[in-house]
């Protein structure tokens, strides 16, 4: 006895220090990955911050019936087609007459955005009591004045090397002087679809192009998913060559590459079946195929965990196995099911790959009223101004990152509410 | 040692039942019953009546297929998958593995306690109102209500949780979650209860508690219990089979078996000289 307390007494320290030892691989791992994370979330939140605001530069329009070329109607139709462009652009001259050449007159044109013509139109739009008068608007400042203000430009630079020359650094710096230019909330970013102007692009229509792919996926991917893994698990007879087969092959479809789910959608319901390309509806579909692998195993082991003692005792009290399977053992297995819905939906939400197949890459303006309207999503937003050459729109992607790490992390949260709503229940 | 011995038990035959398999006035009666799992067989040729409103004990050591025999008189074998059944089981004469017969009426005929409590995670009310709400046997809300009581006030287990009737089952003790499984289960009013191995999980305490419930039962029900401990079969059974490698060693008269076994291989158990 004494021998083997010696004996377990020698080896004690060196059982100890393993279990430091592992310990501090744990942490480390914990810390090196906090470390990369954080470092991501800064270098994004850091570039992306300043496309929340933008700038804006005030002119004083002179709405003349004349320059907008109206001839005295003032119907709707004319009011909509009158040439708002002259009178920016007059007033612009106005403002800064000493301008020559037709380089710099060019120069001047674009401090404003080309959408300030379709602010005018609407502000006189909604108000053409304004016509004949001078009115001191606000109007979104060209992609370059904006980056210029949020420090993208070097003065310091040569002329020859920066995007503002020497002229234009000059109005810029008459308009600071005179309080006209100015940076606001970014109200466009979240209210408009997307635009090859970086000043007038907007994610509105990649997050209702989002949400609504997501909405198709989950309808049909939970239902079609949860069914399949409740049947296989519960009902399918066990051993059975076919269902091994089926069981292989769904375990295979999960490993496969997400862009073959996006060529079969284009050859099976695209090419085939005739849907529309470009729409939330083939992209959810897509990607109802994408996620049913994962919804089906993780339902599947949510399913097997339930103990198998519930069964019996259901059964024991003579419940069919229908009774059993949806009294008992589903909402036994539904915080894993729940879980393993929103880890393929947050999959889905984050996949570009086969959504490139199905035509979802193309740029689209206008924000989607439903799921047959074109459109594209956040993730594939995120890729288009990624590839965009205008200084303006490096801030936008990291924007467009945050809104979509915002977006899962309200679905986590939404899993974890659910799980313990569901927990709390049993 | 054991080894030893258990080769000397194999030795001795087991040819035939012995004791008084039979009697007059069985709720159950099983003939020829062979069960197999796959290719392995577990029960060899049972043949043994169950008297009304009895309490028969099923002992013998493990694995000897008590607890098989026992889940053939409700079909919950049927869940197994590769588990086949021959022979016949009738129940008040009727074959219970014939073609019309529907396993979910037989189970509400035949009720089932289990060896770990298995308590719905629901709440005690819940538990206990299941069954009937099944098989739409309370017609109202107060009926269901004093289902659940009166249920619950047999199973002994009423005055302990009246306040708490809305709380989750599985936070009650473990003879308490006992005590509600068996009120879930004569909640459904059956005619027989099979109960296996019902107290091998709780303390003496709680044993006696359900011992003595089992007997006031017996009054109504036609009880038949699996148990590792001998005394207990003294204590509630009046009739005891002894299961041996999936042979019906002997059935009696729980007094004979005790005093005066037929068999070697019974008199061995009973004794303590194996198992």
């Amino acid at each position: 006895m004494i021998n083997n307390t010696k004996k377990i007494k020698n080896q004690l320290a060196k059982r100890y220090a393993k279990e430091k030892r592992f310990k501090v691989y744990g942490l480390s791992a914990i810390a090196v990955s906090i470390a990369f994370l954080l470092s991501l979330l800064i270098n994004i939140s850091t570039t992306g911050f300043p496309a929340f605001q933008q700038t804006y530069i005030n002119i004083e329009v002179d709405i003349d019936s004349k320059l907008l070329n109206l001839n005295d109607k003032y119907s709707e139709k004319a009011l909509f087609r009158a040439n708002y462009r002259k009178v920016i652009n007059q007033s612009l001259k106005t403002l800064f007459p000493g301008v020559k050449g037709r380089k710099q007159k060019k120069a001047l044109r674009q401090l404003v955005s080309k959408g300030a013509r379709y602010q005018l139109r609407d502000f006189v739009m909604n108000n053409p009591s304004v016509i004949g008068t001078k009115q001191s608007l606000w109007f979104l400042a060209r992609d370059d004045v904006d980056v210029f203000m949020k420090g993208g430009i070097d003065r310091s630079l040569p002329e020859s090397d920066r995007r503002l020359k020497n002229f234009q650094l000059a109005w810029i710096d008459q308009l600071l002087a005179e309080n006209s230019l100015e940076k606001r909330f970014n109200v466009n970013f979240f209210t408009q679809g997307d635009s090859r102007e970086p000043e007038q692009a907007g994610i509105k229509g990649a997050m209702i192009g989002s949400l609504l792919t997501m909405l198709v996926t989950m309808l049909l991917s939970f239902p079609i998913g949860v069914s399949a893994a409740i049947y296989l698990e519960e009902f399918a007879p066990k051993n059975n060559r076919w269902v091994d087969i089926i069981e292989i092959n769904i375990n295979n479809l999960a490993a496969v590459p997400s862009i073959v789910f996006g060529l079969l959608g284009l050859a099976v319901f695209i090419g085939f079946f005739g849907v529309p390309r470009s729409i939330p509806l083939i992209g959810g579909l897509v990607l109802t195929l994408m996620t049913l692998p994962t919804i089906i195993i993780s339902s599947r082991a949510a399913l097997k965990a339930v103990p198998p003692s519930i069964r019996e005792a259901a059964l024991g009290l003579g419940a069919s196995r229908v009774q059993t399977t949806f009294h008992h053992v589903v909402p036994a297995a539904m915080p894993g099911i729940l879980t393993g819905t929103i880890i393929g939906m947050a999959q889905a939400l984050g996949e570009t790959a086969p959504l490139l197949m199905i035509g979802m890459v193309a740029f689209i303006a206008d924000v989607p009223q439903g799921v047959t309207d074109p459109s594209t999503v956040l993730p594939v937003q995120i890729y288009l101004w990624s590839d965009s050459p205008e200084r303006a729109f490096t801030e936008r992607t990291s924007a467009a990152i945050m809104v979509l790490l915002g977006f899962l992390t309200v679905m986590n949260l939404l899993a974890v509410i659910m799980r313990r709503k569901f927990e709390k229940k049993r | 040692m054991i080894n030893i011995k258990k080769r000397e038990e194999l030795d001795i035959k087991i040819d035939k039942t012995v004791g008084k398999p039979f009697i007059n006035d069985a709720k159950f009666s099983t003939r020829n019953v062979d069960v197999f799992y796959g290719e392995k067989q577990a029960i060899f040729d049972a043949n043994i009546d169950i008297g009304k409103n009895q309490i028969i004990a099923m002992i013998g050591p493990s694995g000897c297929g008590k607890s098989t025999f026992l889940r053939c008189l409700n079909r919950m074998n049927d869940t197994i998958q590769d588990c086949h059944i021959s022979g016949d089981i009738k129940l008040d004469d009727e074959d219970i593995y014939q073609r019309q017969q529907d396993p979910v009426l037989l189970r509400a005929r035949v009720g089932m306690v289990f060896q770990k409590p298995n308590p719905f995670p629901k709440s005690i009310y819940d538990n206990v109102a299941y069954g009937a709400k099944l098989h739409g046997l309370a017609g109202s809300k107060i009926e269901l209500d004093e289902l659940v009581e009166k249920s619950l006030t047999r199973a002994g287990l009423f005055k302990e949780v009246k306040d708490s009737l809305h709380k989750p089952g599985t936070g009650l003790s473990g003879g308490q979650q006992q005590r509600l499984c068996i009120a879930r289960t004569i909640a459904i009013d059956p005619e027989v209860i099979l109960m296996d191995e019902p107290t091998s999980a709780l303390d003496p305490i709680a044993t006696a508690v359900i011992e003595e419930l089992m007997i006031s039962l017996s009054k109504k029900y036609t009880i038949a219990i699996v148990t590792h401990s001998m005394q207990q079969a003294a204590r509630v059974s009046q009739r005891t089979a002894y299961f041996h490698l999936g042979y019906l060693v002997e059935v009696n008269d729980t007094n004979t078996v005790f005093t005066n076994p037929e068999h070697q291989l019974t008199e061995n158990y009973i004794t303590g000289r194996f198992g």
